[in-house]
């Protein structure tokens, strides 16, 4: 009973800020409204028993990738009324994308077919819960069956990584850099002269 | 305890009401102690800038803390013109709460923790991840460059030393094999408390927390000097007491966190039997002594260091604790791998 | 320091164990703050506090109205005016200080001849409104009565350097 209350709640929660996302005026909001999302989505996530992806949905999507959206949607310095002038405009366009796309969706969907196997491979596939425990599970099948698809996702974030470094990333000349080792390997004999400086003679 | 509340008010209220009186045990003694640790603070600084700290209120000036309360209660709320009202109030509230919340996991003794979920160790890096949106929507709220500068700050540092946080949780984690705080300790009790081998995890595990908290050295988003208190500048009575309470929780947070994962939790040093088999209290009194002895550390860190320049600070969280910390958990996955402990 | 000497104290992070060890043994060190309204530090009989007129044993009062100290008063603090008195003695029948103008640099007490006007060792004569720091002749003969004791010993401690 409070289970199936939980996941109603949760869920309407979720769609109803990802409906504020996309239709507050203000975009501080709208990233706002989109963290709220995340922490229902990992609440239903747990409701399922996925703990280990509700707490990774929590730390990549809203401790890391959020703060990033935030940042920037932060420091915009938009005209909220300008951004909104078009809007009518564009309004026939932006519906017949969404009809088409739910057009192709409804077609995937009555297509649907499952292979005859299919629900005995994925029987097979679904460990016992009590005996291991979610993150073992998802652990084992990453690095045992998906270890080649696994370190290809991360080489491909580690190459974007390294190119938006490349393409930001410029050596500025004449730009004085501390080095603390080499300030810590300055002795007072290196770095302190004292002169005996006789009156009216100078040094 | 839990059947006497289910056997009276019925299985589904019985239990609410019984999760409702665990989490006020555990709350309410932490507010005390969030209380007097701000007077343990004025007092050990005191102490060690030769000072007496708050001695007129009450014995001691035992009773400092709760006049202070006092005041903060009854002064204004005020918020500014041109602030955003709801986030301007919401983000203390945030902060407080998140502050509090990740005490659902901290297993205080065996067996001792509200709830003791699998993934406990992800738990607490989730919440402590999230520390940083209470003070980046004060800064935005408050609608003032002092406010907003802090923010951006603060938020820039705590995701970066949420990195490094990152890297020591995961060469713990491979030690123990579990994500389970619990495990964690029981795996202590079978070898012996991680500070041992993973010494200096527990240096950067340490300086991570201070700057996670933003506590001295790193206390940059506040930087009174610079930017008058920062993303706190426009806040005032309750709301400031808030981000306050938060901040010294987050401090007594991080300290159970250290303790949990690098000082065996519960137990007593050299195996110590419990007199009187008071298994239970005896593991609770080790847990608070061990969280007591971190918290002075960072009190006495506070009274010792200067505060880094925002440069230095970067280069200390990408440039030094990364690399090392991604050493040691290569180093510590290959000494597993090769004294075959992960192998059962 | 060689190299290798250096940066194993830099891996040991020698200097900031140091300095926490520094800050740990001045914990236990006496404090030096005093609990100010109750205690108070010491003061020299030189201390330069609020102002007095002196009298004489007998209980006549000491100043003659010769007005070096107005005169002196760098700050123009002293207002003096004087008539002979019904005995014939030459006092003062008005002795204002203008203690808002007054920088306490002690001429006043310097040039004084006959040990008058004196500046105590009473620090602590903050007052609510700007009027009562305009001491009069009564002000400050009551202060001088007030004080006496202290006065007369501050005095005397310090004459043999005078």
């Amino acid at each position: 009973m409070i289970e199936g209350l939980v996941f109603y709640l949760f869920a309407a929660i979720t769609v109803a800020s990802g409906v504020m996302v996309v239709s507050s005026r203000n975009p501080v909001y709208s990233v706002l409204w989109l963290i709220l999302a995340f922490f229902n989505a990992a609440g239903l996530f747990l409701l399922l028993g996925a703990e280990f992806l509700a707490m990774v949905l929590v730390i990549v999507y809203v401790g890391a990738v959020a703060v990033l959206f935030l940042f920037v949607v932060m420091l915009l310095d938009i005209n909220y009324l300008r951004l909104r002038e078009g809007f009518m405009q564009y309004l026939p366009v932006g519906a017949l994308i969404g009809l088409i796309l739910v057009v192709e969706l409804l077609m995937v969907y009555g297509g649907w077919k499952f292979a005859d196997d299919a629900p005995l491979s994925v029987a097979s596939r679904t460990p016992d819960p009590t005996a291991i425990s979610n993150t073992d599970a998802l652990g084992r099948l990453l690095y045992t069956d998906y270890a080649f698809l696994f370190q290809a996702a991360g080489l491909v974030l580690l190459v974007a990584m390294v190119g938006t470094i490349m393409l930001t990333h410029r050596t500025r000349t004449g730009v004085r850099k501390q080095v603390i080792a080499k300030q810590n390997a300055r002795t007072k004999e290196s770095s302190v002269e004292i002169v005996k400086v006789t009156s009216g003679g100078g040094i | 305890m839990a059947e006497f509340f289910t056997n009276l008010l019925g299985q589904d209220l019985g239990t609410l009401v019984w999760i409702v009186l665990r989490i006020l045990v555990i709350v309410a003694p932490l507010l005390l102690g969030v209380a007097y640790l701000t007077y343990a603070e004025r007092k050990v600084l005191g102490a060690m800038q030769l000072r007496k700290g708050p001695n007129v209120v009450g014995p001691f000036g035992l009773t400092q803390p709760l006049a202070d309360g006092i005041k903060l209660f009854f002064k204004e709320t005020i918020i500014p013109t041109d602030a955003n009202k709801f986030v301007f109030v919401l983000a203390p509230a945030l902060t407080f709460i998140l502050a509090l919340v990740a005490w659902a996991v901290i297993p205080f003794f065996e067996g001792g923790a509200l709830a003791n979920v699998n993934v406990g160790i992800l738990y607490l890096f989730a919440i402590s991840s999230l520390g940083v949106y209470g003070i980046i929507m004060a800064g935005w709220a408050s609608n003032s460059k002092y406010a907003f500068l802090g923010s951006l700050r603060s938020a820039a540092q705590m995701v970066s030393y949420e990195v490094s946080i990152g890297f020591v949780l995961v060469a713990i984690l491979l030690c123990v094999g579990s994500l389970n705080l619990s495990d964690v300790v029981h795996a202590q009790e079978k070898s012996v408390w991680f500070i041992v081998p993973h010494l200096p995890l527990f240096i950067i595990f340490y300086v991570s927390g201070l700057a996670e908290t933003n506590r001295l050295p790193f206390d940059l988003p506040e930087g009174e000097s610079e930017l008058v208190a920062g993303y706190m500048v426009e806040y005032s009575a309750m709301t400031f007491a808030l981000f306050f309470l938060g901040e010294y929780a987050n401090m007594i947070l991080m300290s159970g966190m250290i303790t949990t994962l690098f000082l065996g939790g519960w137990l007593a040093p050299f195996g110590l039997a419990a007199p009187f088999g008071l298994v239970k209290l005896w593991g609770l009194f080790w847990f608070l002594a061990k969280i007591a002895v971190m918290l002075f550390g960072f009190l006495w860190v506070r009274a010792t260091f200067p505060r880094y320049r925002y440069d230095q600070l970067m280069r200390l969280g990408w440039k030094v604790f990364l690399p090392f910390s991604l050493f040691w958990l290569v180093l510590t996955a290959g000494v597993l791998e090769y004294t075959g402990w992960m192998r059962s | 320091m060689s190299f290798f000497d250096r940066t194993a104290r830099d891996w040991l992070l020698t200097e900031l164990f140091s300095g926490m060890a520094l800050t740990f043994r001045y914990m236990f060190k006496p404090r030096v703050t005093i609990n100010y309204p109750y205690e108070k530090g010491p003061l020299s009989p030189r201390f330069r506090g609020e102002h007095a007129l002196r009298r004489y044993p007998n209980g006549e009062e000491r100043c003659i109205a010769c007005k070096l100290c107005e005169a002196i008063c760098p700050a123009q603090a002293i207002t003096i005016e004087a008539e002979p008195r019904d005995d014939g003695s030459r006092r003062t029948t008005r002795y204002d200080i203008d203690m808002t103008k007054c920088i306490y640099c002690g001429f006043c007490q310097e040039a004084c001849p006959v040990d008058a006007i004196v500046e105590g060792p009473n620090f602590e004569f903050a007052t609510e409104t700007r009027a009562e720091l305009m001491y009069d002749k009564d002000k400050l003969l009551a202060n001088g009565d007030r004080w006496e004791v202290e006065l007369a010993a501050r005095i005397e401690a310090d004459a043999p350097y005078r």
